[in-house]
């Protein structure tokens, strides 16, 4: 599955760095995602996992270095109306999937789905519609299609958040922590969904998650992020259980 | 509820006191404690009005003048409500742009807008009125040489003056009610948005101001009630008579027959039953819009400040909470 056919990375991060004031969050991160595949990013809580896909799609605007998505360029600068255009463009590009869900909660499961093809791309109600319902269905919930989020638990609000992003049809989805704001008995449900995207519909994805199972079963990469540096990588089967060094052996064997 | 009045009857009392016969002030307290609250409640309302009726009687007011003259301070309602929802209008109008400006990094908007709720939260309504509808005018006519018609476009009438006064006066407060609202929605809502590909613009629009709306009404219902009462200011400017609000009315009436406090209390009446119906209305826009905010169906039927068991106890009082604005208390302008 490695690869894309052009050959050429969705995602290209190359010599990122973000600080915040004095503190330097990601010292030099390099990397590339190609399409279909899986990457895992793990590592402490300070590592700058989530700063890291928060300057992909320039949520947070980087100190130096290159973004590129699906061809598109982006380097830190001040926001012009062009370089607001060319993140816009971005984020259309790249669905995110928050920690702490941010459903809009004035807008039924539904309307929230269908907000993005509309107001951002334009489309007709009616398509937007059957498009909501099509990814409303793909994460379980085409019952719940006209609830509050209020009245969804944590997991179904993760899976109608999964579905909004997936509505833009995007070429690549972040997924920031997903599954840590949840009670335990509701993290099954929202990774079998993580994991039907790639399986079924081959999606392109970087994954920031403890959850280690998840990991050996679909992420074709691992990442540990140490520092603000990826201090190791490879596929699943060697890092979880080989690993090099001694911070990546110490970080698996408490979360394990 | 019954209340046991017997002495030592499964009540732990202290030692001392239980073995006496309950005193007079006991007896009393358990006796008040008996009657439930709203009931007391009715009472010292009704206690009031008894001791307002037994003024009123000793003062000799004229009550047949007020029977008869009370229609025509009535009249006044409408003009008072039109001054007061345009002026309202205008306020909702400039406050949403001065918010939005308030939170910009453009300077001219972030600039002008500083100065425009400076100015009109910093003088008083009563000057700002008089600057309009006097001071226009003569700006104007200095001016008329340069722009031809500029005099006749600022010699506004004193109803118009007075709408552009009130409006702008509430804007500037209610700029302030309206940034602290849209601030008020969490970040992760706007970072959601523009995840999704939203301009600024989309996001303001389809996102934050609907949340916003909910946090900003109340204190918004606030403004107009003081604005339905500031209205009587307009009248200062000297309004015509077919335009004349219910505190010009009452003015006049009471002067031609020398019936001040008969003419003032009608006119009071007449405010405070206006404010109670809006209080009403309001009270009913604002579980409409919590919808998405109540989890169970029905749940918003209750007063929301309350939990289920108090709500029952505590009488119609309480929805009528004062909500804290931003802008604080005031008294005058």
């Amino acid at each position: 599955m490695e690869g894309s056919a052009d050959g050429r990375p969705v995602i290209r991060v190359e010599g990122l760095r973000k600080s915040f004031g004095h503190l330097e969050v990601l010292r030099g991160i390099d990397l590339e995602v190609h399409r279909g595949e899986v990457v895992v990013i793990f590592g402490r809580s300070g590592s700058g996992k989530s700063t890291l896909l928060r300057c992909i799609n320039f949520l947070e605007e980087p100190t130096a270095g290159v973004v590129e998505v699906d061809g598109i360029r982006l380097e830190p600068g001040h926001r012009t109306s062009n370089k607001k255009e060319l993140i816009r463009q971005v984020r259309i590009r790249t669905g995110m999937v928050f920690q702490q869900f941010n459903l809009f909660p004035h807008m039924t499961a539904l309307q929230n789905v269908m907000e993005g093809p509309i107001t951002v791309k334009g489309k007709p109600e009616a398509e937007a519609r059957g498009l909501a319902m099509h990814f409303l269905e793909a994460v379980g919930l085409a019952d719940k299609a006209d609830e509050y989020p209020i009245r969804l638990s944590g997991g179904q609000q993760q899976r109608v958040a999964i579905a909004r992003a997936l509505a833009m049809e995007p070429e690549v989805m972040l997924f920031d922590e997903p599954t840590s704001a949840l009670d335990p008995e509701l993290i099954g449900e929202v990774l079998e969904v993580m994991k039907s995207l790639s399986t079924e519909l081959h999606m392109t994805m970087i994954v920031v998650t403890h959850e280690m199972g998840f990991a050996r079963e679909v992420a074709h990469r691992m990442m540990f992020f140490h520092e603000g540096k990826i201090l190791e990588e490879g596929p699943p089967s060697e890092i979880l259980t080989n690993p090099r060094f001694p911070e990546t052996k110490r970080f698996i064997d408490a979360v394990l | 509820m019954r209340v046991n009045q017997g002495t030592g009857a499964g009540v732990a009392r202290p030692p001392d006191l239980a073995q006496e016969r309950p005193g007079l002030r006991e007896r009393l307290e358990l006796a008040s404690l008996a009657v439930p609250f709203r009931v007391k409640l009715a009472l010292v309302w009704l206690g009031i009005f008894v001791v307002l009726g037994l003024l009123f009687a000793l003062a000799g007011f004229d009550t047949a003048w007020m029977r008869e003259e009370w229609l025509f301070v009535l009249k006044g309602l409408p003009w008072t409500v039109i001054i007061s929802a345009a002026s309202i209008g205008l306020a909702i109008v400039l406050a949403l742009f001065g918010a939005l400006a308030r939170l910009s990094r453009n300077p001219v908007a972030y600039g002008v807008s500083g100065f425009y709720v400076s100015f009109f939260r910093g003088t008083p309504l009563i000057v700002q009125l008089f600057l309009i509808y006097l001071g226009l005018p003569q700006i104007g006519a200095n001016l008329e040489r340069y722009v031809p018609g500029i005099h006749e476009a600022l010699l506004l009438d004193p109803l118009t003056a007075g709408i552009l006064g009130l409006g702008l006066n509430y804007g500037a407060y209610m700029t302030e009610i309206f940034r602290a609202g849209i601030q008020s929605i969490g970040h992760g809502q706007l970072e959601a948005a523009y995840a999704l590909g939203m301009t600024y613009r989309q996001a303001m629009r389809r996102v934050i101001l609907p949340q916003a709306v909910r946090v900003i009404i109340p204190p918004t219902g606030n403004e107009f009630i003081a604005m339905l009462k500031d209205s009587a200011l307009v009248s200062l400017l000297g309004t015509v008579v077919s335009q004349m609000e219910i505190f010009r009315r009452a003015q006049l009436v009471g002067r031609a027959d020398f019936r001040p406090f008969e003419a003032f209390i009608l006119a009071a009446a007449v405010y405070w039953g206006l404010t109670t119906a809006f209080q009403f209305f309001q009270g009913r826009l604002e579980r409409r819009l919590s919808k998405g905010y109540v989890r169970e169906y029905g749940a918003e039927r209750r007063p929301r400040f309350l939990p289920a068991s108090a709500a029952g106890g505590i009488g119609p009082g309480a929805l009528e909470v004062e909500v804290p604005t931003e802008a604080g208390p005031r008294q005058e302008r």
